[in-house]
């Protein structure tokens, strides 16, 4: 870990308020943000450990335990509400409660006319998201062991 | 020579498989023998047709849509690339009434050109209010502004010359051009579509206003759940060469706090800290990031700049009603037949939005309730939906326009619900720093599950917690959430009973 972070710092270094884009390099590269991280990442930036652990858990974001397998997000905000994520998210708990997948909602991924909208991994998006549909992308995710 | 194939590269084009159907296309082309150059171009925001590829002909561009990779192998035996005739075929897309009835201003260019092409951009036009501003003297580009009318896009609709102007106005060594675009409301996306689709635009606009008030770097704070966005961004930066000349433009992630969509909490974030919401005054202008004089406006601000310096504040200023100036991009979302981006001039009516555009509802059922302006926004029932789309007839029915969201739901929904989620929502979200917001929203969520469960007298004490709020709230965060709140309550009673 001590190798990635000093990496990171490095590309950072001299950068104003440099605080959010390590935290974000540091999630990308191990997938959350370990405790022991947090006294580097002070020592780094001169600031006291209280207030790096302040923005870590300040922002949804970021994590302090690493995720499962894979990541899936359904939106629960107020336009994929009005297409069914509330059923989709319900769905979703249960078919994902013993897999090695975290589920979050998430408040807009800006697909609002075309919900209920779910984000796997980051950077994979569907829409118009079913229950039906939704398990046809878990299967294919390998949800189940 | 190889045709051009447009294949959104749009994140809701993406989410209903966009990249699956580019797949297809280079493949069969290849089986074919056939040279096709596909574009990633952003979308026209005529979601239900999404994936909507175009083709470019002889005869302009071709459009064909929703598209399956499954109907690719077809297409081509159809001849699509030379337009052939085909069940999807549309034709002239911009001939569609969903488009030709808008009038598009700062999302003219999305979908229509390459993102990542500044050659392109300039082709489309793009470039033409730099080079005027570059001509101008910094008060004149401000005046400008003012003339035109144009105010905040991001909702709090305050004037944008004024705001430019009190910038030029401060003698400091460093300045700064703040982007907005966290755009964490619910029911919008025309933030997400001009990053994702003419990045240029947004650029441009920033380095108008860095060249207007005196300052060379801006920042450009986008939300971390557009990854997409983020990437269209610097893909642009970087092949921006040194069009932008001394102005440096760095993209920030944000981390999923709505709050930070409030200004001054966006800046703590940039500084690298928790995005509490600071005390006004001082106000940004002023002393806004590391202290310096900021400008800090939406992407949609930005983006509807270049073009009030390229064609002159009248011909901005002859758009809209009232103190309303311009064109605002709607956003249709929710539980809408054709749901989409809209950009039209402040005047139409919300019911023109809701039926004309968009259909009526997906599900077929009866449009009940209509939230505009997002999480923070006020539900109107269908009694208000002739009221006019400008910010001062919002206002006076206690609503807000906000960013141009439009979530519509049908008679399935339970208004007591929507009133206990906004409070949930202001609870989760708020930033800590004020009581009424940050103690008021819990409060709020047990009296509205005591009242759900029978305790209707405690309606009372729902609207004082909701007064209090209002008026001791240090920012929209705790300021607004009682519009949804008490709009629900005052036209969707039987919902509390």
């Amino acid at each position: 870990m001590n190798t990635k972070l000093q990496t990171i710092f490095a590309k950072h270094q001299g950068r104003a308020g440099a605080l959010l884009p390590i935290l974000h390099d540091i999630q990308h590269e191990l997938g959350y943000v370990p405790e022991d991280a947090v006294q580097l990442i002070a020592r780094e930036l001169n600031l006291s450990r209280a207030e790096v652990h302040g923005v870590i858990t300040y922002y949804h974001h970021f994590r302090q335990t690493p995720p499962g397998k894979h990541v899936v997000r359904v939106c629960c905000a107020e336009a994929c509400q009005a297409n069914g994520s509330e059923a989709l998210a319900a769905h979703a708990a249960k078919r994902l409660q013993d897999a090695d997948v975290t589920l979050e909602p998430v408040y807009c991924l800006g697909l609002c006319s075309i919900g209920p909208a779910v984000q796997i991994d980051e950077t994979t998006l569907h829409a118009q998201v079913t229950p039906k549909k939704f398990d046809a992308l878990m299967n294919e995710l390998g949800d189940r062991k | 020579m190889s045709v051009a194939v447009y294949v959104p590269g749009d994140a809701a084009a993406l989410a209903l498989g966009a990249d699956a159907v580019a797949a297809a296309i280079a493949a069969e082309a290849g089986k074919r023998g056939e040279e096709v150059r596909i574009v990633r171009n952003g979308s026209r925001g005529l979601f239900w047709l999404e994936p909507l590829v175009e083709v470019a002909t002889a005869q302009g561009r071709v459009a064909y849509g929703p598209v399956t990779a499954a109907d690719v192998p077809r297409l081509f035996a159809a001849d699509f690339t030379q337009g052939g005739k085909h069940a999807l075929r549309l034709g002239d897309i911009e001939a569609h009434p969903y488009l030709a009835k808008q009038q598009r201003v700062s999302l003219r260019r999305t979908g229509i050109v390459d993102p990542r092409s500044l050659d392109d951009y300039l082709a489309h036009g793009g470039g033409k209010g730099l080079a005027a501003a570059r001509a101008m003297q910094p008060a004149a580009i401000v005046q400008a502004m003012t003339d035109s009318g144009l105010r905040g896009r991001g909702g709090a609709a305050f004037p944008t010359g004024i705001k430019w102007k009190t910038v030029l106005e401060q003698s400091a060594e460093q300045k700064y051009i703040v982007c907005n675009a966290d755009e964490g409301d619910s029911g919008t996306f025309s933030d997400r579509m001009l990053m994702e689709g003419d990045p240029y635009c947004l650029l441009e606009g920033m380095a108008i206003a860095g060249f207007a008030v005196g300052a060379n770097k801006g920042y450009i704070y986008v939300r971390s759940e557009y990854p997409h966005a983020i990437v269209a961004l610097n893909a642009a930066l970087e092949n921006a060469g040194d069009w932008l000349a001394d102005f440096s433009i760095e993209v920030r992630q944000a981390a999923g706090a709505y709050v930070c969509g409030e200004e001054t909490a966006l800046l703590e974030s940039i500084e690298g800290k928790r995005g509490i919401v600071r005390s006004k005054p001082p106000l940004p202008a002023i002393s806004g990031l590391f202290g310096q004089p900021t400008v800090i406006n939406n992407v949609i601000t930005f983006a509807s700049v270049p073009d009030i310096l390229a064609q002159g504040a009248a011909f901005y200023r002859e758009l809209g009603v009232g103190r309303s100036r311009g064109t605002l991009p709607f956003q249709l979302a929710g539980n809408l037949k054709f749901g989409g981006l809209v950009e039209v001039p402040f005047g139409a009516t919300l019911r023109e939005l809701l039926y004309d555009y968009g259909g009526g509802s997906r599900s077929g059922r009866p449009l009940h309730a209509v939230q505009v302006g997002g999480p923070l926004g006020a539900y109107l029932p269908a009694s208000q939906f002739d009221t006019v789309l400008d910010y001062e007839a919002f206002a006076a029915i206690g609503a807000a326009l906000g960013h141009g969201g439009i979530v519509a739901f049908d008679d399935t929904v339970d208004m007591a619900k929507q009133a206990r989620y906004a409070m949930q929502f202001c609870a989760n979200e708020s930033c800590g720093k004020c009581t009424p917001c940050r103690i008021g929203s819990t409060r709020g969520v047990e009296v509205i599950d005591r009242i759900r469960a029978g305790q209707t007298e405690q309606i009372a004490l729902l609207r004082s917690l909701c007064d209090t709020m209002t008026h001791g709230s240090m920012c929209a965060m705790g300021g607004m959430t009682p519009y949804p709140v008490l709009s629900a309550l005052n036209h969707f009673p039987e919902d509390f009973q």
